[in-house]
């Protein structure tokens, strides 16, 4: 029984390291910066939850020690990649990216958030035309 | 068995950080190494797990959580430091 639990354990640290490896090649491979946000983002994050994973079978069934702190790191890894992955491809887009060419419409009354947040300051005391809506100034906080 | 599939675990964790670092030092772009460095926290975390393992202790699940909070608070930081000019506006 112990002799199957050690080969689970060892198969979950091997898929880890793996997946960590193959993201991080992602990263340097890929060709440019929102391609390569794949990797690091998807395939690491995996990879490392795996070895969290069998860091807390191996104290669980191996060393009698219940615990759910490993639970608790790959849950905050899980939460926190989708907002990293969102605010460095904001970032990049802020230099590289030209709103009126590069992206496509949103539909709505309101552009790309990121863009916004720039012309905003310039257009807050422009007087408006009246044919679009006026935007409201941001509140001072 | 488990000391083979650790030392399979430590090798590709640190070939995955020498990556990290290539692409770190090779950029182009600012975006790309804030990358980087948020790659190489997640990766710092599996080689602090799997030291854990190899000497079958359990306290480094604190420092691998305080390295998993402060990756993500210094990565956004960094970007919004890139959006705004400003960190705490």
């Amino acid at each position: 029984m112990s002799f199957i639990l050690e080969i689970i354990i060892s198969a979950l640290i091997v898929i880890g390291g793996f997946f960590a490896l193959v993201g991080s090649f992602g990263l340097v491979k890929l060709p440019d910066l929102m391609t390569r946000l794949h990797g690091p983002t998807k395939a690491t994050t995996l990879g490392v939850g795996s070895i969290l994973v069998a860091s807390m079978l191996y104290f669980w069934l191996l060393q009698d020690s219940f615990t759910i702190h490993e639970l608790l790191i790959t849950l905050f890894l899980l939460l926190t990649a989708p907002i990293t992955a969102n605010v460095i491809a904001k970032a990049y887009m802020l230099d590289h990216a030209d709103p009126d060419k590069d992206l496509p419409k949103t539909g709505g009354v309101e552009g790309w958030a990121t863009f916004d947040a720039i012309g905003q300051e310039d257009d807050v005391d422009a007087p408006t035309t009246g044919t679009e809506p006026a935007r409201k100034p941001v509140p001072e906080l | 068995m488990i000391e083979y599939a650790l030392n399979f675990g430590f090798g590709c964790v640190g070939l995955a950080l020498l990556f990290n670092l290539w692409r770190l030092v090779a950029g182009p772009t600012v975006a790309d190494r804030v990358l980087a460095v948020d790659t190489m926290a997640i990766n710092a975390i599996a080689l602090i797990v799997l030291y854990g393992i190899g000497r079958a202790t359990s306290m480094y699940f604190e420092v691998s959580l305080l390295v998993a909070m402060f990756g993500f608070v210094s990565t956004v930081a960094y970007c919004k430091f890139i959006l705004r000019g400003d960190i705490i506006e």
